[in-house]
């Protein structure tokens, strides 16, 4: 049976995810791994977000909120579990399977409340409302003195999994990217559900889905929950893998990373996210090494792509939205 | 008592540069309907000229004019640049394209006038304080700041009720194509329009520049809190950025002041402490949700 494009380019790329680890121990450079395993974690995000704002226009700028959050509970949990006083009388946890379902549903709470209210508005106000909201989170975080405040917080180690040993950067990077393609793969179910696209009527015309008989505000408060619980996971598995979590994984420049990331794949294919993640962190990477101010590069680049970047790089190869 | 009026008048004076920033900001979106995220930068781009200039010449007002140049003039070379291309663009795109223009003007900033932040200290005819009310001394600057932004709301209400430009920007905001169509350039008045906002930015900024520290970063922070500003005032009205102004510029300041004192009486120091911190800061994003509850469009939205 031949391949279309889209499936060879599927193929493509979990070829050359699964292959990076035998990469990377062959010698071709031990930062790879590293960087594919950045690679991986943030397109969990992108994916996330695509789901709202490729499917369901809802153009958040608040996204980070919840990476940072996911992230905050990972690591306050682990603070609490080794070294620090017991919290509200518990001594805490080490087992993933505990703390990681905590923190989604964490996040899953905070958007319920987010959500709840900015999705009262629509257009300009919902982006302002969402960055508003994330920049509340971030200076909760940052005035939290005793979880280190600015500086953020060290994890003392992973969290563990029955099983596997995630303390070993190859086994992390497959789970990583295990989760990754579970992750799409539920999201791709989701957009084509009846609720999907219903979602999607709800972009195109939100009169015409009205009239049709849709409240548009459940859909739209689930499928943003949904988007921020898979944006949360990706903050879990950011604080295992740099065992860190400083209040900047809930700054308002993540969150408009994010969005840029989502644009350069290409909006509404969600498997353009991870390739658009792909480039623009392998980007970012090569600006820097090449110069310390590479700000001044990636600035005008993310305005290009704003400008002319209509479909993505990705956008042809998967089929996006043509709006 | 005599804190309490403090508290009301650093209120005003926050709500005065909140209310230059926001202003231009919400007649941009109001009149064009982009949202520019570069706003906070032409107020750093003021900040900076200003504190340059003061350094180089000694002299305020070279600085003032500086600043409201320096921001006025970025401001339409970001409209010509590239917000023009983004009028009828999806917010989206806007957002992006403006957030590329951020960590632009910000590693700029730094490469021509250095990673130390400047100071500028206030200018002699500003310094000192006088007595508002007997037992209450009140630096002059910040009653000049006070004053300066009364100016700005009287300037602006004039300019765009009761002038000829202001005419032309109120009908293009209804119907631009058929002002376009009895001669009027609009896209000249959209640029103009942009760089008022600029101008209002630099003015902002070369008030705030002895206040405040001056720093990469400082008009993001501005930004977001003037976003707040606008969407509980209603997007793209004036008089709402006015009221949006005044209140998040009294809530701000009143919380500063009382909100660790009032969780003091309840709570053991130590909980008191960081929590209060987390409130005060958190505090105008409750008034929004407030707002929002009780009205989505803001108190006072532009058109129904």
């Amino acid at each position: 049976m031949p391949l279309t494009l889209r499936q060879a380019a599927i193929a493509l790329g979990l070829a050359l995810f699964l292959a990076v680890p035998l990469l990377a121990e062959a010698g071709a450079s031990p930062a790879l791994l590293g960087l594919a395993n950045r690679i991986l974690i943030y397109a969990i995000a992108a994916v996330s977000l695509d789901l709202i704002i490729g499917y369901g226009a809802m153009v958040s700028f608040g996204h980070a909120m919840f990476f940072g959050l996911g992230g905050y509970v990972v690591g306050i949990v682990a603070y609490h579990t080794f070294g620090g006083e017991p919290l509200l009388g518990r001594s805490g946890s080490n087992a993933a399977l505990l703390v990681w379902p905590l923190a989604l549903a964490a996040c899953a709470l905070l958007a319920v409340l987010v959500g709840g209210l900015a999705l009262r508005t629509s257009g300009v106000q919902f982006i302002m409302i969402t960055l508003a909201f994330a920049q509340m989170v971030f200076f909760v975080l940052v005035s939290l003195q005793s979880y280190g405040g600015d500086d953020g917080l060290m994890l003392e180690r992973r969290n563990m999994l029955p099983f596997i040993d995630i303390s070993k950067p190859t086994t992390f990077y497959y789970l990583c990217l295990a989760l990754l393609v579970i992750w799409t793969v539920l999201c791709s179910f989701i957009v084509n559900s009846r609720f999907g696209l219903i979602l999607q009527a709800l972009r195109q015309s939100e009169r015409r889905a009205v009239n049709l008989g849709i409240r548009p505000f459940p859909f739209r408060l689930a499928a943003f929950v949904i988007s921020a619980v898979g944006t949360g996971l990706a903050g879990v598995l950011w604080a295992n893998y740099a065992r860190f979590v400083t209040p900047d994984m809930a700054a308002w420049s993540k969150s408009g990373e994010f969005m840029a990331i989502v644009v350069l794949g290409g909006l509404g294919t969600l498997l353009g996210p991870i390739a658009g993640t792909a480039v623009f962190i392998a980007l970012e990477q090569l600006l820097s090494i090449w110069t310390e101010h590479w700000m001044i590069v990636m600035g005008p680049i993310l305005t290009l792509i704003a400008l002319f970047g209509q479909r993505g790089i990705a956008g042809r190869v998967f089929g996006g939205r043509r709006d | 008592m005599i804190l309490l009026i403090e508290q009301l008048l650093n209120g005003l004076q926050y709500g005065a540069m909140l209310f230059m920033l926001a202003s231009g900001l919400t007649l941009i979106f109001g009149i064009m309907g982009v949202i520019n995220l570069t706003h906070g930068c032409f107020y750093m781009v003021g900040a900076y000229c200003a504190a340059f200039v003061v350094l180089q010449t000694g002299s305020f007002l070279l600085g003032a004019l500086a600043a409201l140049a320096g921001a006025g003039l970025y401001a339409v070379a970001v409209e010509l640049a590239v917000v023009q291309w983004l009028y009828r663009r999806d917010h989206l795109y806007q957002v992006l394209a403006t957030l590329g223009l951020i960590l632009f003007t910000n590693e700029a900033v730094s490469l021509i006038f250095g990673r130390r932040p400047p100071l500028m200290d206030i200018p002699p005819f500003l310094q000192g304080s006088v007595p508002v009310l007997p037992g209450l001394e009140y630096p002059v600057i910040r009653l000049a700041f006070i004053g300066m932004g009364a100016l700005v709301a009287l300037g602006l209400w004039l300019l765009v009720n009761h002038s000829r430009v202001g005419m032309l920007v109120r009908a293009g905001a209804d119907d631009r194509e058929m002002v376009s169509a009895l001669g009027i350039d609009i896209r000249r008045l959209y640029t103009l329009v942009f760089g008022l906002g600029g101008v209002l930015c630099g003015l902002a900024g070369v008030m705030a520049a002895p206040l405040l520290a001056i720093e990469i970063g400082m008009g993001e922070r501005v930004l977001i809190t003037t976003f707040v500003v606008i969407v509980i005032g209603g997007v793209g009205s004036v008089r709402g950025a006015l009221v949006g102004a005044l209140l998040v510029g009294m809530v701000d300041s009143l919380g500063r002041a009382y909100i660790p004192q009032l969780l003091q009486l309840s709570l053991p120091p130590s909980v008191a402490d960081t929590l209060g911190a987390g409130l005060v800061s958190a505090s105008i994003y409750v008034l929004m949700a407030l707002v929002l509850l009780v009205r989505p469009l803001g108190l006072l939205p532009a058109r129904s």
